[in-house]
């Protein structure tokens, strides 16, 4: 009675909290789990359901799983990516195969591998009754069928020959070998050291051993010991011979030693000694004296080579200083005439020979010397001739020829050393000089011999300098021949400049090559010879062809061709239509005009200004069959495909090896070879450890559902 | 009068022994060899001339099967060694050098829908129509043994294709769904399906070994991964493809040999846009497969002809039938790159020259030079329209002919509308589509 009264009133009392939610929900208002749990609170035996609620309302609600197909899309999305990254890394393998010059295939190069004969036999056995029966009669015999085919000797020398062992051996090889090369750099690095003490240390330890050894031997053993002496003197013999006399040798040290016990020696040391002072003295003295003897020479006649030698280099670009006066004066003025570097206008016809190739130069200098002396016994008279005849018109080269003349004796008196020179030679290459400049100017230096040598020597010297002043400004032609006029008056340093330009000039001869030289030495007599010869083939030729103007009959075709090139007019005019017509009857011009369509003119003739030429600008339709009409693809200009044209590739052309490059084909295939599929392996990349199918195999989700399917029903069934 | 003798030393010209070489003074000098570019001409003109005359590519046919050929396969160690299989379940292994059948086995009832070799060459699987997977040995049966299957598996499906991975004991069938078997079991490691139509042909890719390619009668093309057993993404094209064939030097590229008369070259990784359109069969393209350098492929047709197509060019450079070769229903060309066998309907396989104009045998170094300069002559001078003509020039068959003509008519008068369209319409309403995009009609993710 009593527990029911307490429900009922616990009952009673959960209503009346509860009454104001019944009418919240009569009112049609939104409950939510807080306004529940409010009446829950006061009791305390739903303790555990109102936990329970407590959680739920903590946690969030769990969003709707996707659909399968998404799933699987993005599943194939991933999969579709991670596999196509993969593969790229084929792309620069497979760009390079596409670009390749040339492809051998197989890519890899197969080892021959040849199966050992029992290895092919184990897995084979006798089946038909003649199988059977010869391996009967083998075995009969105990001939070896499977197995061993090999003796245990030849087993043996296989084992001998195996690739460790053999490796090894050579390893030793090689230790030995390194051994022996560092002895042998130690020996070279001890033989190397340069400290005298060093070694002294050294020789003295060797000396200092041998003689306790020889001491300890000498009372030991005599005979031996007396060897061992013989054996010391042949040493010290040796040593003689290697002619050291001096003192500190070590023969004199040696000596020293046994002078103790020998007299001899010591009288020997002593002469040895007299001698080898009386050598040295000998020598000094005889070279003494020689050097004296030449430098009082040198001293008395001429300041000597050295000293000039000296000078040049002291102070190079000065030639004042680098000659004697006498030479010096007289080859400035013997060079003076040719000093325009350029050819002068009134001059151009003598001048034109001044450029001409220095290789010529000796020859032409032969043949003059060999007329000279042609013309020594002739005479003064016909050289006068030569010369007048050479060079009748120009009247003011022969003003300066007569001063030149004048110039010339004056130098010849001056000059000391050239005594013996003839006055006419000097006389003709005055004369010759006008045509044959630098010949001319060599001409005395020629026949001066060991000064010749000396000048020739400043020459190349002052050369050198030469090519640094070359681009020294071309003097006036005015002052040119100012100077050539009169070479007295001019001071020293243009002179010396000049004589520098000449220098350089000289130079540009050599250097320079020119046309055929006319030179003078050709008699006219046989220039006339020729010009006979040369008119009579030309006469010959015309005759020849007489009838064909070959000239005339050009001009006459390009005409012909020019005409046909034009493009004519159209005349639409119709006789007799608005007008009379008939015989005699020409259609008016004003009707001809207005019929007459001119066509208009079109470029210029590409030919227009060359007068020996015809270009046919014409379409050949012949050639046009065997000319490509549009660039082909892969050129970008026209020109770039007219050199791949124009480049020949064969053999004709070009050397083997170039042929067989320019002719590689693009894929060689090996005959019976199979070519496999590229490798990861062979290309240098890392191919997956992990087979294929093992990866398969871990995966559980693989199997479809259908195939689930199929594999529920086998076994149902 | 004095009479001038030509001397010369012997030195110059004589050999000391005569198996030296002939010594060949030359002089490379320009001038004495003038009109380079007209000689080399001539001689490419000639080149190609010849190339046509000696363009005799058929060596010879196998015959031996009595239904038409279905399926051919290569023996992956022996070049000499080439599988069949027929339209009767029969299954013939050939010798190439003898041309000789070497071994006859009835496989399957029905067709033999596909074969394909196990990489170390031991022996071969084949798929017929009477739902089984077998697995024959290479060598013959023993003295006295049955001719029988290494092992069978029965399957609940009719398989259409199958293919042997290229390094592991794993193959793949396709039918109902791609399935990846292990050697040792007999049921799938696991099988892939992506839509429900029966898939042709499947192919593992020859360098990334996890991929596969298959295609489906609805017009699609499915790139699977084997490793994470999923597929990896699906184009579809206009028509259905009959099969496709990896390049066995580029891992990403794959031919397919569509039915609307071209094969497409596709890039794995941008399947919406064919690398090439090959075209120039009049009929559905039935088989294609690679050379193995990866630089041409060759295609079977439903046109009576087989096509050699550069991987990189739009149409063949040599297109080979005979008058009693019918569809060819299989290809393949052979390890070392330089024959190509056809099966057709009309129960023979066909062995032919991949170089229509190659000779066969050793060549001397002489002929190798020559062979190149030609070679090199005939590239140089290609784009000329003489030599063009002569090089393109081959005779065809009257139908394929009539064929090539009427499909130009027909293409030049779509093409002829589409521009009248453009020209007719608002610009920017019609838009022209390239011949490549043209042909692919969605890629599905």
């Amino acid at each position: 009675m009593r527990g029911t009264l307490m429900e009922r009133e616990s009952i009673k009392s959960f209503w009346k909290q509860s009454v104001p939610l019944m009418e919240r929900i009569g009112s049609g208002e939104k409950l939510v789990l807080s306004d529940l749990l409010g009446p829950v609170k006061t009791s305390s035996s739903l303790a555990a359901v109102k936990k329970q609620l407590n959680r739920v309302k903590s946690k969030k609600t769990v969003e709707l799983p996707l659909n399968k197909e998404e799933v699987e899309r993005i599943h194939r999305e991933v999969a579709f990516n991670k596999t196509s990254q993969a593969l790229s890394k084929w792309d620069p393998i497979v760009l390079k195969n596409r670009q390749a010059e040339q492809l051998v295939f197989p890519l890899k190069k197969e080892q021959s591998a040849f199966a050992p004969i029992e290895h092919v036999l184990s897995g084979w056995k006798a089946r038909t009754p003649l199988e059977q029966e010869v391996f009967n009669l083998l075995h009969k015999n105990k001939q070896p069928v499977t197995d061993p085919l090999l003796t245990p000797v030849e087993k043996a020398s296989l084992k001998a020959m195996s690739l460790e062992e053999a490796k090894m051996h050579r390893a030793e090889l090689q230790r030995a070998r390194a051994l022996q090369s560092y002895y042998e750099a130690r020996a070279r690095r001890e033989k190397k050291i340069k400290s005298k003490k060093y070694h002294k240390v050294l020789k003295k330890g060797r000396v200092r051993k041998a003689l306790k050894e020889f001491e300890k031997l000498r009372k030991v053993n005599p005979t031996v010991a007396l060897e061992e002496l013989e054996k010391i003197e042949k040493a010290r013999m040796m040593e003689r011979m290697s002619l050291k006399h001096q003192n500190s040798g070590k023969w004199a040290k040696s000596k020293a030693i046994m002078a103790k016990y020998d007299l001899e020696a010591r009288q020997a040391m002593q002469e040895q000694l007299a001698r080898n002072k009386e050598l040295t003295q000998k020598l000094q003295a005889a070279s003494d004296s020689e050097e004296e003897e030449e430098g009082a020479e040198e001293e008395g006649e001429l300041v000597p080579d050295a000293v000039n030698e000296i000078q040049m280099d002291a102070n190079g670009p000065n030639p004042w200083m680098l000659r004697n006066h006498s030479r010096g004066t007289k080859e400035i003025k013997v060079q003076d005439p040719e000093q325009l570097p350029e050819p002068v206008a009134h001059e151009a016809s003598e001048n034109e020979e001044e450029d001409r190739p220095g290789a010529e130069e000796e020859i032409l200098l032969n043949e003059f010397e060999e007329r000279r002396s042609l013309r020594k016994k002739s005479g003064l008279s016909q050289e006068a001739k030569l010369v007048s005849r050479q060079e009748p018109k120009d009247s003011s080269s022969q003003e300066v020829l007569s001063e030149l003349r004048a110039l010339s004796q004056k130098l010849n008196q001056e000059n000391q050393q050239s005594g013996k020179q003839n006055v006419s030679s000097v006389r003709t290459v005055l004369a010759v000089q006008r045509e044959e400049p630098t010949e001319a100017e060599e001409e005395p230096l020629l026949l001066q011999r060991p000064e010749r040598a000396h000048t020739m020597e400043k020459l190349e010297e002052l050369g050198k300098e030469g090519c640094f002043q070359n681009k020294e400004v071309p003097r006036p032609v005015g002052e040119g021949q100012q100077s050539e006029r009169n070479p007295d008056n001019q001071p020293g340093a243009p002179k010396e400049k000049k004589r520098k330009e000449q220098m350089i000039d000289l130079q540009n001869l050599l250097t320079t090559k020119s046309s055929s030289v006319k030179s003078l030495a050709v008699p006219m007599t046989v220039e006339e010879l020729e010009d006979e010869e040369e008119r009579d083939q030309k006469q010959m030729i015309k005759e020849a062809f007489a009838g064909d103007d070959v000239i005339r009959d050009f001009l006459k075709e390009k005409r012909e061709a020019v005409e046909a090139s034009k493009p004519k007019d159209v005349d639409l005019t119709l006789p007799g239509w608005g007008e009379w017509g008939g015989m005699g009857l020409k259609p008016s011009a004003k009707k001809r005009r207005r019929f007459l369509i001119k066509t208009p003119e079109g470029p210029p003739r590409k030919d227009k200004n060359l007068p020996n030429v015809i270009i046919n600008e014409k379409r050949n339709v012949h050639a046009a069959a065997h000319q490509v009409r549009v660039l082909p693809y892969p050129f970008t200009h026209h020109r770039q495909f007219e050199r791949t044209i124009q480049t020949p590739i064969g053999s004709t052309w070009n050397t083997q090896r170039a042929f067989q490059k320019l002719t590689t084909p693009k894929v060689v295939t090996k005959p019976g070879h199979i070519i496999k599929p590229i490798k990861a392996e062979d290309v240098g990349y890392r191919s997956s450890s992990r087979s294929d199918l093992s990866v398969v195999q871990r995966n559980p989700k693989q199997l479809s559902i259908r195939h689930k399917k199929h594999l529920k029903k086998n076994s149902v069934d | 009068m004095k009479v001038k003798m030509l001397s010369r030393n012997p030195d110059n010209y004589v050999r000391e022994t005569k198996l030296d070489l002939q010594r060949v003074p030359r002089n490379y000098d320009p001038t004495l060899h003038p009109f380079e570019v007209p000689r080399e001409y001539v001689r490419a003109l000639n080149a190609t001339k010849l190339e046509r005359v000696f363009a005799k590519p058929f060596l010879g046919s196998l015959d031996g099967h009595r239904d038409g050929v279905n399926c051919l396969a290569k023996h992956p160690k022996s070049l000499a060694t080439v599988l069949s299989g027929a339209c009767d379940g029969e299954v013939r292994i050939w010798n190439l050098t003898k041309r000789k059948c070497i071994r006859t086995i009835q496989a399957h009832e029905g067709f033999v829908r596909g074969i394909c070799t196990r990489f170390c060459g031991t022996s071969f699987f084949t798929v017929g129509d009477d739902k089984t997977v077998k697995q024959w040995k290479m060598d013959g049966p023993g003295y006295g043994e049955e001719e029988e299957p290494l092992h069978t598996i029965l399957g609940k499906t009719v398989y259409t294709g199958i293919d042997h991975h290229w390094k592991e004991a794993v193959f793949a069938t396709c039918g109902q769904q791609v399935d990846i078997w292990d050697e040792q079991r007999t049921s799938p490691v696991c099988s892939m399906t992506w839509g429900f139509d029966s898939i042709s042909s499947v192919k593992f890719n020859p360098i990334e070994t996890f991929l596969l390619g298959s295609c489906a009668s609805d017009r699609n093309i499915v790139l699977y991964d084997m490793r994470q057993a999923t597929p990896l993404k699906k184009v579809i094209l206009d028509m259905r493809t009959n099969t496709i064939c990896w390049n066995p030097m580029e891992a990403f590229i794959f031919t397919a040999a569509n039915e609307d008369y071209n094969l497409y070259t596709f890039d794995m990784r941008a399947l919406d846009t064919p690398v090439m359109v090959h075209m120039d069969h009049v009929s559905a393209v039935l088989d294609v497969d690679y050379s193995p350098t990866g630089k041409e492929f060759v295609s079977a047709s439903f046109d009576k002809s087989v096509r050699i197509f550069p991987v990189d060019k739009s149409r063949s450079r040599e297109v080979y039938h005979t008058k009693r070769m019918q569809h060819v229903i299989c290809v393949k060309w052979t390890s070392d790159s330089k024959y190509i066998m056809c099966g057709s309907d009309e129960m023979n396989i066909r062995l032919w020259k991949a170089n229509a104009s190659e000779k066969l045998g050793v060549l001397t170094s002489r002929e190798k030079a020559a062979k190149d300069y030609n070679q090199k002559l005939k590239e140089k001078f290609q784009h000329h329209p003489h030599i063009k003509g002569i090089a393109c020039h081959c005779h065809l068959p009257k139908s394929i002919y009539s064929q090539i003509q009427e499909q130009r008519i027909m293409k030049e008068a779509r093409r002829r509308k589409e521009v009248n369209r453009l020209k007719h319409s608002k610009p920017g309403s019609v838009s022209v589509v390239s011949e490549k995009k043209k042909h692919i009609v969605a890629v599905v993710k």
